[in-house]
């Protein structure tokens, strides 16, 4: 497997996961996860409410412990790393919350300079100025600079939530429910707004999601997650051509509602 | 703070979970003296904070702090003149200020404005991923949300501490000098004949645990806050709570330890 693993890394490999298991007591969450993205790779992970996404991602990103198995993100093993190394890895991991997470104490601006003034300490006043603007150029909410998030819709909030992890320039994104509670449009709107940050920035991104729309637009791969496990993997036709209840069950209900 | 209570019982659920949260809390405050003393420094958040700590709460102060010294005078005059001391007025109060009042009334009333606001605001940072948020983004939110709290308090609290004990003077002396028209001077050269050195740096001791104790406390309440909404309201409470109970015991201790020194 080490070598077999090695191979990998060479055809640029940026995310490992192996047999990763995670529980909170007696709830057993994740069962067994087996997982590889490549560069620049989008990569979509299905599943129910409650199926433990968001987990697998934090753990991803150091902000949960395995319970077993390894994380591998860009060469390290994430949770080996010392705080310090953690820090200069999560540099290069963006990661866009659920619930967007944008500080409410801070407007826009400051919530965008934030963490670019503590990581980027080269960069002058005008510079700073001049990424802040760009960035929120890209997704499309310059006009909100002086707001507070408070006075933002949701998904608003959600994009300047993308747009502040943007600004480190990651070369890995991972995108938590990017588009859960928005309307139709703009849920498209934020799926375009996914596929033009990989076009333009190189990243690759681990998408979490339960709307088909979106994984079926932004994903190069599929990953079903279902009782702690990926049951199936592949693209979008492959995966939802299978003829596993689990999976055309989770399909009606997408399309049927 | 990440603290795996382990499945096996030890003592009794309830003691167990006890130290645990005793070693964190621990851990938190060992946390707290290596982040606090290495760079990069958040003065920014830090002055911030004093001002919100000290300027804030100053209006609160002044009122209780001189209601303070005004009814301690006027409650301790009748016990005074029925010996006919009345003349020990002025060092009496100036003793019971110093010593004792101005740091506890102003570490009780920050305790309740500070320490709350503090539990809450870190409270419903957590609880929203907020925290989360700093941490992923590569910044340590621990120094620029803990550090600079606990440094602001443990900064403001002795100067909040002696403006207290100022505003309280006066009050005290508005008192006596509309009962015996005592003069200004001769008023403030009877309080200050009593008071040692030590009194005044042992109140100045006092104020820095006190600051600290409020700071720490909020923050780590705030920062282990779970459970929603509901647990920012927990912190919030748990946070006054605790760090008036933390300020009675080291009251007890600092006075204890400055009566055998002299
Ligand atoms: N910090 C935690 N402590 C205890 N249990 C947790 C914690 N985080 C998640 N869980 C549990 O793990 C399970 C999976 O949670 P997770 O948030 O990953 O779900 P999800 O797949 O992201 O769901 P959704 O689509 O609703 O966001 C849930 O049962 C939850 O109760
Ligand atoms: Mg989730």
């Amino acid at each position: 497997m080490e070598t077999e693993l090695k191979n990998k890394v060479q055809k640029g490999l940026v995310i490992t996961i192996r047999d990763l298991y995670k529980s909170f007591g007696d709830n057993h969450v994740l069962q067994g996860i087996n997982l590889d993205v490549f560069s620049k790779e989008n990569v979509v992970v299905l599943g129910r409410s409650g199926t433990g996404k968001s987990v697998l991602i934090k753990i991803v990103c150091g902000l949960l412990k395995p319970d077993k198995g390894l994380v591998n993100v860009l060469g390290n093993e994430v949770d080996h790393l010392k705080d310090k190394q953690l820090r200069e890895l999560r540099q290069k991991v963006g990661f866009s919350f659920q619930n967007s997470a944008l500080y409410d104490s801070m407007t826009v601006r400051e919530n965008l300079a934030f963490p670019l003034v503590r990581n980027a300490k080269h960069l002058s006043r005008q510079e700073i100025k001049k990424e802040i603007e760009s960035v929120l150029d890209d997704v499309g909410l310059l006009q909100t600079i002086n707001q507070m998030p408070s006075e933002l819709s949701g998904g608003q909030r959600k994009r300047i939530g993308i747009a502040r992890t943007l600004i480190l320039r990651p070369q890995i994104m991972l995108y938590d429910e990017p588009t859960s509670g928005l309307d139709p449009i703009t849920s498209i709107e934020i799926n375009n707004l996914i596929n033009l940050v990989r076009q333009k920035f190189n990243t690759t991104s681990i998408i979490i999601t339960h709307d088909l729309t979106c994984a079926k637009s932004t994903g190069d791969k599929i990953a079903m997650l279902y009782d702690g496990k990926f049951i199936k993997q592949g693209t979008f036709d492959e995966v939802f051509s299978e003829n596993d209840e689990r999976i055309q069950n989770f399909y009606k209900y997408n399309f049927i509602k | 703070m990440n603290f795996k209570t382990s499945e096996k019982i030890l003592i009794t659920k309830k003691a167990d979970l006890f130290f645990a949260g005793l070693y964190s809390a621990f851990q938190f405050i060992i946390r707290f003296f290596k982040e606090a003393f290495v760079p990069p420094y958040e003065f920014k958040e830090i002055i911030k904070q004093c001002y919100e700590v000290g300027y804030k709460s100053l209006g609160l102060i002044t009122l209780t702090g001189f209601i303070t010294g005004l009814v301690f005078t006027k409650q301790s005059r009748p016990s005074l003149s029925e010996f006919g001391a009345q003349s020990w007025l002025p060092s009496l109060v100036a003793i019971a200020i110093i010593r004792a009042l101005a740091p506890l009334v102003t570490a009780l009333i920050c305790a309740g404005k500070v320490g709350s606001n503090i539990g809450a605001e870190l409270g419903s940072m957590k609880v929203t991923e907020q925290i989360d948020a700093m941490e992923v983004s590569a910044v340590n939110p621990f120094k620029y949300l803990v550090v600079s709290r606990v440094l602001a308090t443990t900064l403001m609290m002795p100067l909040l501490m002696c403006y207290t004990g100022c505003v309280a003077m006066l009050g005290a002396f508005l008192n006596v000098h509309l009962n015996e028209l005592t003069s200004f001077i001769s008023f403030f050269e009877a309080a200050f004949d009593k008071i040692s050195f030590l009194d005044i740096f042992s109140s100045l001791i006092k104020s820095i645990a006190y600051g600290f104790t409020i700071g720490i406390v909020g923050c780590y309440k705030g920062f282990n806050a779970t459970n929603g909404t509901e647990g920012v309201g927990k912190a919030a409470n748990a946070s006054v709570v605790l760090s008036m109970f933390l300020i009675f015991i080291e009251e007890i201790l600092i006075v204890q330890l400055t009566n055998s020194i002299r």
